[in-house]
């Protein structure tokens, strides 16, 4: 089981590894999106410095949320997903794996770019290890989460937008606590609050997540 | 049980059929009792003038809004655990009775904001932002329904959204509220909560119970609609539809 776990994650890594273009679209995106911003809004450094908390997380959920389509969608049509439901590991630990998968995929590459927006933006040397580890208990959420919508959309026509209109509103507490918890480290307030909420959603979807995806594919497989 | 019999589509349709007119006309009653109630008969608050008339539409529409969404998802559920085509069904008409109260609610709150907030739209105010989660989460499952084209297969698409969408609403609006005490919210007048009086009490009760019967009824002759739809080649659908045409 445990083995089959490791070979999805080596499997989708290689396999993204010879086509970059997979893991370079959404990154790109991100940094579009963040220098977009200050062209809409103004270079007031003041202003920037505000908002830079809220730019940065809405840009990593829209970067995360431009790959979610993809996640299951080449296994579904070549026919892995079917061999997924007969294979005589539980589903839920393969849908894990996947989606382990992505996260190292989008959600690492998306953590350790951001140090370098985040200065485009005049935040705070100081408030970067605190983004990377706002982002660090975010991004797996937003995988989780956007799993369920990728899913259940499987060979649905204009699924592309559909996935946002089903997955955006779920990802709401997750940038409410990445965003609050920055802003707070800025300021000098308390973050222990905000990161065990983050924490706790991490748990909360890693726990539960799996079974409504498992539950999800079969449908679409049916 | 009894209550399996109308788990079958034909016995279900016909007792829609019967309970249509009696939800009907509870509407129209408690209706006209509430609104009259509430127009002509209540005060009006010593703080918020007649402005407090809209709560009469506004706090009735926003509980069946989440009560809707939470019949939608129980009963997605009750469909996904006993296979039952009317359960699903049910959850399918509700959407649309739900994402329209919740519109409601919306315009009215901003309405009442207007005045006594001196803004239409107050982001720190939890239960506000998390209704506009709400509707956003009611179209997603409208949109997932409406795009997948096997009905089976959007039925338990669909409920398994809708059970996620209830576990993570109050998380949603929870955030939003822990959220709104960080951010210090810019003074928006506070109402206190006096008890409140009968005068202002039944017609609220009224409205709130004419919104239940209304959404049973709607529900209803939607569903009605929904098992002819799927069921039309099905003899009783047939016959029924032949019934229709030539009444002997």
């Amino acid at each position: 089981m445990f083995a089959a776990f490791l070979n999805i994650i080596k499997r989708d890594v290689t396999i993204a590894l010879r086509r970059r273009g997979d893991i370079l679209v959404p990154l790109m995106f991100f940094a579009i999106v963040v220098a977009l911003f200050p062209l809409g809004v103004g270079p007031e450094t003041t202003l920037l410095k505000t908002i830079a908390p809220g730019i940065l997380w809405v840009a990593a959920l829209l970067a995360t949320m431009l790959s979610i389509g993809r996640m299951f969608r080449d296994d579904y049509q070549d026919g892995t997903l079917e061999q997924w439901l007969l294979a005589p590991q539980p589903l839920v630990v393969l849908v894990l794996a996947k989606i382990c998968a992505h996260w190292i995929l989008t959600g690492l590459p998306l953590i350790l770019v951001s140090p370098i927006l985040a200065i485009q933006l005049h935040l705070p040397l100081s408030a970067i290890p605190m983004l990377m580890l706002t982002l660090l208990l975010g991004t797996p959420i937003l995988s989780f989460l956007g799993a369920i919508g990728s899913a259940l959309t499987l060979g649905v026509r204009g699924s592309g937008v559909l996935v946002s209109l089903l997955v955006l509103p779920l990802y709401t507490p997750v940038l409410i606590f990445g965003a609050s918890a920055l802003t707070a480290s800025i300021v000098g307030d308390p973050v222990a609050g905000h990161l065990y909420l983050l924490a706790a959603g991490v748990v909360m979807v890693l726990t539960l997540a799996p079974w409504a995806i498992a539950g999800a594919l079969r449908v679409s497989l049916d | 049980m009894f209550i399996y019999k109308y788990a079958a589509p034909r016995n279900f349709y016909r007792l829609a059929g019967f309970l249509v007119p009696v939800f009907a006309v509870l509407t129209v009653v408690l209706l006209a009792v509430g609104l009259y109630m509430g127009f002509f008969v209540s005060p009006p608050d010593y703080e918020q003038g007649e402005t407090v008339r809209i709560m009469f539409i506004h706090v009735p529409a926003a509980w069946m809004s989440m009560f809707i969404y939470a019949v939608m998802a129980t009963s997605g559920a009750a469909g996904l655990i006993w296979k039952t085509k009317i359960a699903h069904i049910f959850a399918a008409a509700s959407a649309p009775v739900g994402t329209v109260f919740t519109v409601i609610a919306l315009i009215t709150g901003s309405l009442w904001g207007a005045p006594m907030w001196g803004t239409w739209w107050e982001w720190t105010d939890a239960r506000l932002t998390s209704e506009l989660f709400l509707l956003f989460l009611f179209f997603g499952y409208m949109a997932l329904r409406a795009s997948i084209d096997d009905p089976r297969r959007a039925d338990r698409a669909a409920a398994i959204l809708a059970v996620v969408g209830i576990v993570d609403l109050p998380i949603i609006h929870f955030s939003v509220e822990w959220w709104n005490t960080l951010h210090q919210p810019a003074s928006v007048g506070k109402i206190g909560r006096p008890s409140i009086h009968s005068s202002m009490l039944i017609p609220l009760l009224s409205m709130a119970l004419a919104f239940n019967t209304y959404f049973l009824a709607s529900v209803l002759i939607r569903a009605r609609t929904i098992i002819l739809t799927r069921e039309y080649n099905k003899r009783w659908v047939t016959e029924l539809l032949n019934r229709r045409r030539n009444p002997s």
